[in-house]
């Protein structure tokens, strides 16, 4: 058994899949660096990140699958599970080795773990577009904070460019310490760490956001118990669709002023 | 914003929680000139109520005073409930404010009838063209079309909407003639006809233009109240058939009545809302849009009621056991989507899969199927499975053994889990 070990991002991914072709290793086992654990009886080889390397991959896969296919190899490699990349690779090598396009023979556990958990992000990828909430600072930046289950930033950045074009934002992801941000006219990635007094919990509110914000948050509530009708309740149902994980940056599911 | 604000928004977000529709899908309307919002693509439920129903947009009535006394109706001029009534300005600020921090997709905006449907019409549209116009607002519209408001005003309405809906409420003119003596069933369907004409004219002139303006682009929907008068399942259906068909409707909405009111010509406060039936009305539904099902197959005139226990899909598999046992790896997709337990996704899966390999129940069983409710109806010589004769009532049976029905709780008055 080899252990190919990477950077833990997409590119660097792709370059360990271009050098297990290139060395053809037995039994491969990719792993991030950061859950790297050094074996003295085990082989590793050091992955470095070549974008020439990456590119080719990419573009051989995307001669063999659709787009849709490669967007899903991508949504599936940011839910960041414990040994997924092993996964990828036995995707992209049945891929390759296939002459026809082998995304939807889900007789095979490779691909349909790959769709299945392509499906998992993406609906994070929906949630997070349904539970952002911004909150509107003293100097006009509209900011949110959240904890998604998976790296869903880079999937979600571009539906929040089309729709907010005409207000600056920031979107937080405490767990992973980044975030997207929009300065009127792109969406870069930013690399900070926000301390939780200053952001969500709302302590503070009235130092860091806008008059008018606890305004709006307050409406907000009053809208979302008014619309409740007792009589119909379901709790079950009502927590299906909205986790208590995700309740933490919510206005509406904190307890009422 | 002031306490004023919050008091109107408590009574008019009330008032506005039985028009069950929160759809915001369907819509064209993009982003153009950096402006805010976008309405393009799959509809966002950016919350969900105590009672699970999904919080999509912004839904209020610019006034609950209303001159019609329907007897199903909150806001009924004989009601005595507080009213209030919001300006222009009050629900563009709420709609731009809410929509900035992402709490909602847009605006459902309707409306008790104050002084004349044109008066009330000409008020509502007031609210969409500034949002559209001066606050160049991309986000999702829906807007009531008041049944009597004249052609133009609808006209209007439809330039800046992305739906239009016009509520026939009760499923015949009887029983609207009983409740809402002040309306008529043709009020709702003259709008409609005419809404559906210029959708289908606005489509015909879009693939001429390009730059044609869009017009009502999600289409129209209708609600109806169900179990505040005698209808069967069959006349509902009928009607939602008629409508999807004749009227091009996008959809049908039925919402189960919540008593309100000691009328005796309704249920008595403290009646259960008929859950159940509501559920198998939209499954039933969902059936007709997206599984080829036709609705004499459902219910029919000897037959009217969809069966509560199970839901249709099941229930109509029981009634045609001489179609199964299906064989997966040769069915056609049609059929496939008819296996209870099989879902428009898993049967396309099916399909695409068994190109490559024959599939056996080992793999259905990792698709995700509802693998309690579909083995009885799956051919499968390879594996673990025995295929007996089962009459309908013992599978139905076993099926009803093994599953918990997600209404119980509701069911019982004594038993209140939450």
């Amino acid at each position: 058994m080899t252990t190919l070990v990477y950077d833990g991002t997409f590119e660097g991914f792709l370059s360990a899949v271009f050098d297990q072709y290139y060395y053809k290793f037995e039994a491969p086992q990719v792993v991030k660096e950061k859950d790297f654990q050094q074996n003295i009886f085990a082989q590793h080889h050091t992955v470095v990140t070549n974008a020439v390397h990456s590119k080719r991959v990419w573009e051989g896969l995307q001669k063999k699958l659709s787009n849709e296919a490669t967007e899903q190899l991508y949504q599936t490699f940011l839910s960041e599970l414990p040994g997924i990349e092993n996964t990828l690779l036995q995707y992209i090598q049945y891929a390759f080795d296939s002459t026809a396009a082998i995304e939807t023979d889900y007789s095979h556990a490779a691909v349909l773990t790959v769709q299945q958990t392509a499906k998992k992000v993406w609906r994070e990828k929906h949630r997070m577009e349904a539970f952002v909430r911004f909150q509107q600072t003293a100097d006009n930046l509209y900011y949110a904070i959240i904890e998604p289950d998976y790296d869903v930033l880079p999937l979600i950045a571009p539906h929040f460019k089309t729709r907010y074009q005409d207000q600056l934002w920031l979107i937080y992801d405490s767990k992973r310490q980044y975030g997207i941000y929009y300065d009127g006219t792109a969406v870069s990635q930013v690399q900070m760490s926000f301390s939780d007094e200053a952001g969500g919990t709302g302590k503070n509110i009235k130092a860091v956001y806008d008059e008018k914000e606890e305004v709006y948050q307050q409406l907000w509530q009053l809208y979302f118990k008014s619309v409740n009708i007792p009589a119909r309740k379901n709790t079950k149902l009502h927590l299906q669709h909205m986790p208590a994980r995700y309740w933490k940056y919510l206005p509406e599911k904190k307890p009422h002023p | 914003m002031n306490n004023r604000v919050a008091e109107k928004l408590s009574i008019l977000a009330d008032a506005a929680k039985y028009d069950v529709s929160c759809s915001s899908s369907g819509s064209k309307r993009k982003n153009e000139n950096k402006g805010l919002g976008n309405a393009e693509g799959m509809g966002i439920c950016h919350a969900y109520t105590e009672d699970g129903r999904c919080v999509s947009l912004l839904k209020i009535l610019l006034t609950n005073h209303c001159i019609f006394d329907c007897a199903y109706c909150v806001s009924r001029k004989s009601n005595d409930v507080k009213r209030a009534a919001f300006t222009v300005e009050e629900v563009v600020d709420l709609t731009m404010s809410f929509y900035r921090r992402n709490y909602i997709e847009g605006l459902f905006l309707s409306s008790g009838i104050f002084s004349s449907p044109d008066y009330t019409m000409e008020r509502l549209v007031r609210i969409a063209k500034k949002l559209r116009t001066e606050e160049n607002f991309n986000g999702y519209i829906h807007l009531k079309a008041i049944p009597g408001a004249s052609d133009e005003l609808l006209k209007e309405a439809g330039l800046y909407a992305d739906r239009l809906s016009v509520n026939i409420e009760m499923p015949t003119q009887e029983s609207l003639a009983l409740l809402a003596p002040d309306k008529k069933q043709e009020d709702v369907i003259k709008p409609m006809t005419y809404l559906k004409n210029e959708i289908i004219a606005n489509k015909e002139e879009k693939t001429l233009f390009k730059k044609a303006p869009l017009f009502a682009p999600a289409g129209q929907s209708t609600q109806m109240v169900v179990g505040a008068t005698p209808e069967n399942d069959f006349q509902i259906l009928k009607l939602s058939d008629a409508f999807y068909k004749g009227m091009n409707l996008k959809r049908v909405y039925y919402s189960g009545y919540v008593p309100i009111s000691n009328d005796n010509r309704l249920p008595a406060i403290g009646t259960p809302v008929p859950m159940v039936r509501e559920n198998r009305l939209y499954q039933a539904d969902w059936l007709m849009r997206f599984y080829g099902f036709g609705v004499d197959e459902l219910v029919s005139v000897d037959d009217p009621h969809l069966d509560m226990q199970i839901d249709p899909k099941l229930s109509w598999a029981l009634k045609n056991l001489d179609q199964f046992p299906v064989d997966i790896n040769k069915a056609d997709l049609d059929l496939l989507k008819r296996i209870p337990g099989i879902g428009v996704q898993s049967a396309h899966k099916i399909w695409e899969a068994r190109k490559f390999n024959k599939l056996s129940w080992d793999h259905l069983k990792k698709f995700n199927i509802a693998a309690n409710r579909a083995k009885y109806f799956i051919q499968n010589k390879v594996t673990d499975l025995v295929q007996k004769d089962y009459t309908p009532q013992q599978i139905k049976n076993f099926i009803l053994a093994q599953s918990e029905s997600k209404y119980i709780a509701n069911h019982s008055p004594q038993l209140q889990l939450f």
